[in-house]
């Protein structure tokens, strides 16, 4: 692993350091932030001083504690309900593509039935009658997501699976497990990362349009794409708060994006 | 005034991007080409001839930079030249044909306007204008009703078809120089003919210089004045077509030109047990028409069984139907005495083993993520539970025997492999299972000459050591005649002759075995003049 970072490029390692700082920042930042998550420490929109580096929020809570917790809630709730949405959406589209015939058009079209809701008004509705809990939310986004990566994974799986060594393994007798794991996965892996980098970016901006129907994270937690939205009336003062939060998000969409190309240039095998 | 050479180049180093450094990949190539002369590049894969046809053109695949030395096409330099001088002359001047048409089309777009986009493009005639020229062209080259075809999509059209439509799209600037890369190396003997017809016709009548890549000795001998011997990026030999044929210099010349006449010997291969019986079988695909009707077949303990059609005959339906992934709609197959279900997963796990199957792409049938030892492992370990130190001693013993040095692949991954380790790679996982019957299909028509010889003298000698049956499937009827005991020949889903090797290559003929027969190319440079002119005549004569 080490020798595969030496080797990175530029780009690569760039990316690598935002993730990682981000990352750190997040787990340690009781100890980082300067003043507590929630406390109301100064007036409305304080400018930039020497006691608040980046000035104060609309209540008057430190923007640069708020931004470094709200890392914490952002990133890990985006991580997992990522990591969840690929695990179920890949799995589903694997075995739908392998199988084919009426366990395929079962997934697919129980699919289409929840794309065709549009996702905002899918997940209200489920959110108000389960309630906003942390749980409830990762899992209401995740299957909401993971009808695109079905999507995805069905389809590259559909062009792998019509490859001759796939038909080699069915003449040996191999089970579903070992088509799906040891042949289709390795090849598909590509696309599924570079879609995980995307995928990954949008459930924030999703989180924070749950956030303004006052569905997502609930006040007083700090989440980036809430904050984005608390101060965006700033904007009409011409006071620039809600853009840090903003570039905060943008920083690490990039960092995640840049990583994201490197694995795709490795797993290519393009030199150069 | 005009140079006499339309294209000379001249002490042209290629260097191509791997292992981490840039490598030397063409060394010190010159040539010249004049106008209404063809000029044939041999080698096995490897041997840098499409490379060089590329920079003909004073273009490089990606990867690969142009080293030193001169190219240059009617005087004008094309080394280091600017991208946008490259661009007038591309297409306009020299224009190129690929391997495989139906890749090179884009297929949402109609034949005829992908022809006229070169001459719109370059600004030399309108779309209407390129649109007659287009049917002009394709009567030449013998397209079926010229007037129509353009306006078809490339699946519309057959390979042999979709071929002479990219040449046809090659001349659509009226360049003086057209590179053929392998033009009929995807295509079955049969409409093969018509492509290098086509070649002719244009060369010889429309007075274009050309330069024709080619694995093929036997087709090049058909259409090129001179040809180049290459290997490793080097000219091996050059010179004149008849002389080259009747008086190779080289060794190396001389073992392409052998390749066509392997020897046989089997000698112990008339015992009379039979592994695989296929009775009246029918099959189809969409539940009407049977692409396969009234199949008999029989396949004897250690005897090659040849399977021969051009492509559409149903050849590779047959082997689907044995291998049980298209179950036989009607019939029997019967394999070691035993009746086999028609449907793959109602067959237990020991007649899988015993009933194998290699492919004709080795790129596709091996996984590209996966490495040798993985490969060959798996069914040790699927079939017969080996795993750890001792599936690796067999891991080794079946490299050993595939001749394949076993340090130095067992790690490696399937993709820094070349095709005809690839293919043995293949032939070593089918070995695996221990089998009694191997099915295959068109395994060495993806393969250069020399490449191929290798792994059909593999074959054989691992039938000899084992008694294995194969069913070959095969276009290429001198790899029949090399290896088979019984020849099956295919027309249209039904078997139309079947009899013993001797038997089935003795005149009297059924009609399209003749017409297969006489598709063969023979290294003879008249061969296709002779042939088309025969066809001619009695085609006047029905």
């Amino acid at each position: 692993m080490l020798n595969l970072i030496a080797k990175s490029p530029l780009s690569a390692r760039i990316g690598l350091c935002i993730v990682v700082f981000n990352i750190v920042v997040a787990i340690f930042a009781p100890l980082v932030a300067p003043y507590p998550e929630t406390q109301v420490v100064g007036d409305v929109w304080e400018g930039m001083s020497g006691e608040f580096p980046l000035g104060t929020d609309h209540l008057g809570r430190d923007l640069l504690s708020r931004l470094i917790f709200g890392a914490r809630n952002t990133i890990a709730l985006a991580f997992i309900t990522t990591m969840l949405s690929f695990l179920s959406g890949t799995a589903l589209g694997f075995v739908a593509a392998v199988k084919g015939g009426w366990i395929d058009h079962l997934f697919s079209r129980i699919i289409d039935i929840v794309m065709a809701f549009p996702t905002l008004i899918f997940a209200l509705m489920i959110l108000s009658v389960l309630g906003s809990s942390l749980p409830i939310l990762v899992v209401t986004i995740a299957v909401l997501d993971s009808t695109r990566v079905y999507r995805l994974a069905r389809a590259v799986a559909m062009d792998i699976g019509v490859m001759d060594f796939v038909e080699v393994a069915r003449l040996r007798g191999e089970g579903l497990w070992w088509i799906m794991r040891r042949e289709i996965l390795p090849n598909a892996m590509p696309s599924l990362v570079a879609e995980f980098g995307l995928r990954f970016c949008f459930v924030f901006l999703f989180i924070a349009s749950l956030s303004f129907l006052g569905l997502g994270l609930q006040p007083p937690l700090a989440d980036w794409g809430g904050m984005v939205r608390e101060n965006a009336g700033a904007i009409t003062f011409g006071i620039f708060v809600p853009l840090i939060p903003a570039a905060a998000i943008a920083f690490l969409t990039v960092g995640v994006n840049l990583i994201v190309d490197w694995f795709l240039h490795l797993a290519s095998g393009l030199r150069n | 005034m005009k140079p006499e050479n339309l294209l000379e180049i001249r002490n042209l180093f290629i260097e191509g991007f791997y292992e981490n450094r840039w490598n030397t990949i063409v060394h010190d190539i010159s040539l010249d080409l004049k106008r209404g002369e063809v000029l044939g590049l041999i080698g096995e894969s490897g041997a840098g001839k499409s490379t060089i046809g590329l920079a003909a053109m004073g273009y490089t695949r990606q990867g690969c930079r142009l080293a030193s030395g001169s190219i240059k096409l009617d005087g004008m330099e094309l080394f280091d030249a600017p991208e946008e001088r490259l661009r007038s002359v591309r297409g306009a001047k020299i224009a190129y044909v690929a391997q495989s048409a139906a890749a090179s089309f884009n297929p949402s777009h109609r034949i005829i306007h992908q022809y006229a986009e070169g001459p719109v493009r370059h600004g030399i005639m309108d779309y209407a204008q390129a649109a007659r020229n287009a049917v002009k062209i394709y009567d030449r080259l013998f397209l079926p009703n010229p007037e129509k075809i353009g306006f078809r999509y490339p699946h519309e059209l057959s390979g042999g078809q979709l071929q002479r439509a990219m040449v046809a799209m090659a001349m659509s600037c009226e360049p003086d120089i057209i590179v053929f890369d392998e033009p009929t190396t995807a295509l079955d003997v049969t409409t093969q003919i018509e492509v290098l017809a086509s070649v002719k016709e244009i060369t010889e009548k429309m007075n274009k210089a050309a330069l024709y890549i080619t694995h093929d000795l036997a087709v090049v001998a058909q259409v090129a004045h001179r040809i180049m011997v290459l290997r490793h990026g080097r000219l091996v030999e050059e010179g004149e077509t008849r002389r080259l044929i009747k008086k190779p210099k080289e060794k190396y010349t001389r073992d392409l030109l052998s390749v066509r006449t392997l020897s046989e010997d089997r000698s112990g291969a008339d015992k009379t047990d039979v592994v695989l019986e296929v009775r009246d079988v029918c099959a189809t695909y969409n539940g009407a028409d049977n692409v396969l009707e009234d199949i008999d077949l029989t396949v004897r303990r250690g005897r090659t069984v040849a399977l021969v059609g051009e492509s559409g005959s149903g050849k590779s339906t047959l082997a689907r139907v044995i291998t049980g992934l298209l179950p036989a709609t009607r019939g029997t197959i019967s394999f070691l005495g035993q009746p086999l279900s028609p449907d793959l997963k109602r067959r237990d796990k020991e007649n899988l083993r015993r009933l194998q199957m290699i492919y004709q792409m080795p790129d596709t049938a091996l996984n590209p993520k996966q490495r040798v030892g993985t490969v060959i492992g798996r069914p040790l370990e699927f079939y017969f539970g080996i795993r750890g130190k001792e599936a690796e001693k067999r891991i080794r013993d079946l490299l050993a025997r595939i001749e394949l040095e076993p340090a130095k692949y067992i790690d490696r991954l399937t993709t820094e492999l070349s095709g005809g380790e690839k293919q043995r790679i293949c032939i070593a996982r089918a070995l695996a299972a221990q089998p009694d019957f191997i099915v295959c299909d068109e395994v060495t028509s993806a393969l250069d000459q020399l490449v191929a010889e290798g792994i059909l003298s593999l074959l054989q000698g691992l039938q000899r050591e084992t008694s294995i049956s194969y069913l070959f499937i095969t276009h290429d009827l001198a790899t029949v005649k090399a290896i088979a005991d019984k020849i099956v020949i295919m027309l249209e889903g039904r078997i139309i002759e079947q009899g013993e090797k001797t038997e089935v290559l003795t005149p009297p003929h059924h009609e399209y075995t003749d017409k297969l027969l006489a598709s063969v190319p023979v290294m003879d440079p008249d061969w296709l003049d002779n042939l088309l002119e025969k066809r001619a005549s009695t085609y006047l004569s029905n």
